[in-house]
């Protein structure tokens, strides 16, 4: 079981990870405009990579450490084609919700 | 501080505001990674998301001029955030119960990770990390190159039609 205690041990950093998941896909569901709704994704992203480096350290594995630098690389592209998918729709349309986004026709 | 930052990405109300808390619980994750032994890891986190792409993310809000405050009282689709509230506990709570379960597999098998010290020299933990990167997952490493030319050039082909349209429909 999780055993806690004020020194901060490696379930501490599992459940921070955990909450911050939540605190993510919370974001996502709930927020309308995209680039905040990005942000979550963000957060979400963060949090599994600390429960990689968490890992990483509780196994004494350095393999973690490298997932973690491919995940990283993989977010950066991913936000900047997001960011540029953003910009395209938004110069045609002066919407900022997500919901304007629901019809296929540009 | 990590959690701080993370409520005020999901509660302000104004883009810049999200953004700015954004740094902050990227740089808390970061100051995390130093504690854990993850040194270059840390340092990477503070260039690449607190630098960069928070830096793109306000560039765009600037750019764009989509700065004006979200209405967060108003509700388009009903029910959508107390099933939102309960899906995200329950993924935490899901998540909590697979790491408590997990925990007793949780021993050390791999084959160490250098923690800085004398004897071992101040950026051993980059060292080992780049000999990680560049002898097992090399091929990994040049496909993430090559993903890397496939955003950049889709970005700017992205941006770059939009701008042809612009014009035509200008002249």
């Amino acid at each position: 079981m999780i055993a806690f205690s004020l020194v901060p041990t490696a379930s501490w950093y599992l459940v921070l990870s955990a909450v911050l998941f939540g605190f993510g896909t919370f974001g996502v569901l709930v927020r309308r405009n995209p680039l905040v709704m990005f942000m979550c994704i963000e957060l979400m992203l963060n949090a599994v990579n600390l429960s990689f480096v968490t890992l990483a350290r509780q196994l004494n594995d350095i393999n973690g450490q490298t997932i973690v630098f491919f995940v990283m690389v993989v977010a950066a592209a991913e936000v900047v084609v997001g960011l540029g998918i953003i910009v395209a729709i938004m110069r045609n349309r002066s919407s900022v919700t997500a919901d304007d986004l629901a019809e296929l026709k540009g | 501080m990590v959690v701080v930052g993370a409520v005020g990405v999901i509660t302000r109300k104004h883009p810049v505001h999200a953004a700015l808390s954004l740094v902050l619980t990227l740089f808390g994750v970061a100051v995390l990674f130093v504690i854990q032994q993850a040194h270059f890891l840390a340092a990477v986190q503070v260039i690449v998301y607190a630098g960069a792409i928070v830096v793109l993310f306000l560039f765009v809000i600037m750019l764009l001029g989509v700065d004006r405050v979200e209405n967060l009282r108003t509700e388009p689709l009903t029910t959508q955030r107390p099933l939102a509230v309960i899906v995200s506990l329950g993924l935490i709570g899901i998540l909590i119960a697979a790491f408590a379960t997990g925990s007793g597999v949780l021993h050390e098998r791999g084959s160490g990770i250098l923690i800085p010290d004398s004897t071992t020299g101040s950026d051993a933990n980059t060292i080992q990390l780049a000999k990680s990167i560049f002898s097992q997952y090399v091929v990994a490493f040049e496909v993430t190159s090559v993903l890397l030319v496939v955003a950049v050039v889709g970005t700017v082909l992205l941006a770059r039609r939009i701008k042809d349209s612009v014009t035509e429909i200008s002249k």
